[in-house]
């Protein structure tokens, strides 16, 4: 017998996850974001119940400002896998015109957390997978790998029930819901490598091309379509770019970039010095922004 | 490159735990730019006045950062040329001590700091006796702020004698002592300067060089099925992430707990098609035969393994409830769960001293050695051969907090002697020759609210329609059966337990019984709920306390209000009210016999 690699035990471990979910609760969803981590943990759902199809849907919140190469992505691979895809906008605040331009973190709160707060409830999931990695940032560090959510779907951090070994607690009352993180102990670079390793297919954007930016308070802003404002003094230009991150395109900052293959993108990642959230615009409030956010329900 | 190391730093509160992992993966530059300008932005308002405070950098709840503490586990990533480590940074404080023991299970190795100034203290003593619990054998007594005692070595040596001397109690694969100064840096990835006397490896360099010892070649093979996939009538495959040894297509393999056995006819790790799997692996076995497999059975190969359903156990408490033995819990053991409950607490150890002390109860945070029974057999382990078929946790039915985690030590032998005799006559025959179903109508409510009255007279109702019953009072069975109880809280479970053992013998007979007990606490129902079965009906008697209190039969509201009694349910101790109760009767609104009315009717129409 042999010791096990990184990424092998890393791949068993969320497998393990997964499928202690999927026996034990009782309705159970995947997010997915379309991102490069959620593509990881979609591959893993598939592994892991193969050759079953996983035994839940997927939930996409789409707050319509997304870039379109995301949501042409996430149509494709739904189509060519088969698999369940719920997709779901807070329609109140499509009508009330709520935009990333005009409304800053109201518009996270209202288009991403009260969106996913009110698609949970109207599916009634109990359970829902998530692709947040402890490494991204500090008070994700501190969270458990089953993390309870109670009737508002709000995180205690001072109260979590203790995690031990592999016994992963799973009851709940009516109406409470556990979130699930089973990328928890996985960095930025086991993503890559994993992503190398299974060879599988992520959105186009995390390549470097030639796309068309504006410079804005130290972001590279990506123009998608023409919804996008320009400030006075702004000029469209053409660079070659990579996301480390996806999200909104108005809130998603691009690097600078030559790295067109996974090799080089995985180059690019060891040799980083700065770490990928940085890339979010709205991560870059003051200290403890994301852990408000998670206390009132966001992922 | 060696594989992943993980492991813990734990010790008391303020001995420098987050700082000299902060210390750390600043000084080995393994920390990203931006993280460390928010760092040296973070310490201007930090506690140590502008020098950098190293241990923002794992401190990242906002509770924690206002009041400069850890309170809950910290994850952290890093990777140095030899080795890549995930390093869980856990709270000293006694008040947190679940989120260490979190960390703990976690970890192969264990970094213990130990202030030099103060030496080895009860959190020191208490965090080192749970790695152990937990399986640590790795250990590394990091001596710290040795620049605020002028790196002494004497201070040092004498710290030393005191750790060689307490850890000799516990088995450990390698053992090693480092001086150092966290925030100076001393020791951490580089020499100190400041203690040439020291001429051991630094910590970085212990933490690359800790061997692991992994199993080697072993015959055995077990895995406990998570799951059963049956995506089609030509699939069905057990799933599971194997616990030891390796697995090959062709193998003879045992189901447990039936025994029955079976070849491996197909194995998937996750989605590939192989031959053989080995431990660590997240697996799809197939069989050669329809044999009966479920969640919690286990599949194993060349071992002696059993079910059991009596244990000892080792466990550390984690709940401001406190333990209680009798008391209904769930228990996570494997992959199954079950209704399981402490019998007998052999003793308590003493953190401080290894002392083995009496109780009568476990509080949170204390360690203790119990002997436990589970409602029917599961397959276990002890926890030293093989971890996740030895450990298990308690949840509490009521609030379904981890209530408890612990380890086997051994499985008693009673429970493969004790064989449950089946009678050729059962409860049904015995019921259908009384034509009637059994039951235990449960009376719950104040003293004084009406139970006793309404379980006369539903019986002498019962009996006239020709029915077979048996009241159960609860003076009348203290003045007996329970007369060696007192009202303890012990006491008050035990009691509860042998009226719901009693009453459940009595349904086996093919009666109906009526109990007519104040029973105030929820889960003291719950347990009696989970004794006696289906046959429980619980009926709500919820005639308000200023009404019992009027009628004051018994003279006990009286003498409560004059602090003759205490614990006295209504007014000096809770009752907790059943939030869904078969049946709710306010004796108010409706006459004895109204009431027996709707009882009979909601009896016969279930």
């Amino acid at each position: 017998m042999r010791e096990l690699t990184h990424l092998e035990q890393l791949e068993a471990e969320a497998i393990y996850i997964m499928r202690e979910v999927a026996a034990e609760c009782e309705k159970p969803v995947m997010l997915y974001s379309i991102g490069k981590d959620s593509s990881v943990m979609l591959h893993l759902a598939l592994k892991a119940f193969y050759p079953e199809k996983p035994p839940f849907p997927f939930l996409h919140i789409d707050t319509t400002w997304k870039f379109k190469e995301m949501i042409e992505f996430r149509d494709r691979i739904t189509e060519k896998l088969g698999i369940e895809m719920l997709v779901y906008t807070n329609e109140d605040g499509i009508k009330e015109g709520i935009n990333p331009f005009d409304h800053g973190s109201a518009y996270t709160d209202i288009m991403k957390t009260q969106a996913l707060r009110q698609a949970l409830d109207k599916y009634g999931f109990t359970a829902a997978f998530g692709g947040g990695r402890r490494d991204e940032e500090k008070s994700r560090a501190k969270e458990r790998i089953f993390s309870f959510r109670n009737a508002q779907h709000t995180w205690d951090p001072k109260n979590q029930r203790p995690e031990m070994w592999k016994l992963y607690n799973t009851k709940i009352h009516k109406g409470e819901s556990i979130r699930i993180f089973p990328l928890s102990n996985w960095t930025e670079k086991d993503i890559w490598q994993y992503i190398r390793q299974e060879n599988i297919e992520i959105v186009p954007l995390y390549y470097a091309m030639e796309r068309p930016v504006v410079y804005r308070d130290g972001n590279i802003i990506m123009v998608d379509d023409t919804r996008m404002h320009l400030e006075p003094g702004e000029q469209v230009e053409w660079k070659k770019v990579r996301f480390r991150t996806l999200g909104c395109y108005p809130l998603t900052g691009g690097i600078e970039s030559e790295a067109d293959t996974l090799d080089a993108i995985i180059e690019e990642t060891l040799q980083a010095v700065t770490s990928e959230r940085t890339s979010r615009v709205i991560d870059h409030e003051e200290a403890g922004s994301m852990e408000r956010r998670k206390k009132e329900g966001y992922f | 490159m060696k594989g992943l190391l993980k492991f813990i730093t734990c010790g008391s509160v303020d001995d420098g735990k987050s700082t000299l992992i902060g210390h750390m993966l600043y000084d080995a530059k393994l920390i990203f730019t931006d993280q460390e300008k928010a760092l040296e932005l973070d310490s201007r308002i930090g506690r140590r006045g502008g020098k950098v405070d190293y241990s923002l950098l794992l401190d990242g709840l906002l509770d924690e950062r206002e009041q400069g503490i850890t309170i809950d586990v910290a994850y952290r990533y890093f990777t140095t040329e030899k080795r890549s480590f995930i390093v869980a940074d856990t709270p000293g404080h006694e008040e947190y001590t679940r989120n260490m023991a979190v960390g703990a299970s976690f970890s192969d190795a264990a970094v213990i700091l130990i202030d030099a100034s103060q030496g080895m203290r009860i959190q020191t003593r208490r965090h080192i006796r749970i790695c152990s619990l937990m399986g640590i054998k790795h250990f590394i007594f990091a001596v710290n702020k040795m620049d605020l005692v002028h790196y002494d070595k004497g201070i040092y040596d004498r710290i030393a004698r005191e750790v060689k001397k307490f850890i000799s109690e516990f088995e450990t694969d390698s053992m090693r002592m480092i001086p150092v100064s966290a925030t100076e840096g001393d020791n951490i990835t580089s020499y100190s300067m400041e203690m040439p006397w020291y001429q051991g490896e630094t910590l970085l360099e212990r933490l690359e060089n800790i061997e692991l010892v992994r199993s080697s070649v072993q015959e055995e093979f077990v895995m406990a099925v998570q799951r059963v996939s049956r995506p089609n009538y030509d699939f069905r495959g057990f799933q599971g992430q194997i616990s030891m040894g390796e697995v090959s297509i062709g193998d003879e393999i045992t189901v447990l707990p039936s025994g029955e056995q079976a070849k491996v006819a197909g194995i998937y790790i996750a989605d590939k098609k192989t031959d053989t799997a080995q431990v660590g692996q997240a697996v799809t076995l197939q069989i050669d035969r329809e044999i009966d497999i479920s969640r919690g059975c286990v599949i194993s190969k060349d071992i002696e393994l059993k079910a059991a359903d009596m244990f000892t156990v080792e466990l550390l408490w984690m709940d401001d409830e406190i333990l209680i033995p009798n008391r209904n819990y769930w228990i996570k053991l494997g992959t199954k769960t079950l209704s399981a409950s402490v019998i007998n607490i052999k003793y308590k150890i003493d953190v401080n001293s290894g002392e083995h002390l009496p109780a009568e109860k476990i509080f949170k945070n204390e360690l203790g050695v119990c002997d436990i029974v589970l409602s029917e057999k599961c397959v276990v382990d002890t926890f030293e051969r093989n971890k996740d078929l030895g450990s298990f946790i308690f949840i509490n039915r009521i609030t379904n907090m981890t209530s408890a985690c612990g380890v086997v030590m051994h499985t008693l032998r009673r429970s493969h002697n004790l064989v449950w005799q089946e009678s050729d006559i059962t409860r049904e025959i015995r019921s259908k020759q009384k034509n009637q179903q059994p039951r235990t109508i449960w009376f719950t409510g104040l003293s004084g609210s009406g139970k006793s009255a309404l379980a006369n007279a539903l019986e002498k109702r019962l009996v006239a329609m020709g029915k077979h019953t048996m009241i159960l009072d609860g003076d009348n069975i203290r003045m007996g059966l329970n007369r060696n109880l007192g009202f303890t809280e012990e006491d008050r479970v035990e009691n509860v337990r042998r009226i719901a053992e009693v009453s459940k013998l009595m349904n086996d007979a093919g009666l109906i019984v009526m109990t007519a007990f104040i029973s105030p606490y929820k889960k003291d129902r719950e347990s009696a709920r989970e004794i006696i079965g289906q046959e429980f009906f619980e009926i709500y008697v919820s005639t308000p306390l200023a009404e019992c209190e009027r009628r004051d039969v018994k003279g006990l509201y009286r003498k409560a209000r004059e602090g003759e009694l205490p614990n006295f349910t209504g007014i000096s101790s809770p009752y907790e009210a059943p939030e869904h109760p078969d049946m709710t009767i306010n004796t108010e609104k409706l006459s004895v016999e109204e009431a027996v009315d709707l009882i009979i009717e909601k009896l016969s129409a279930k």
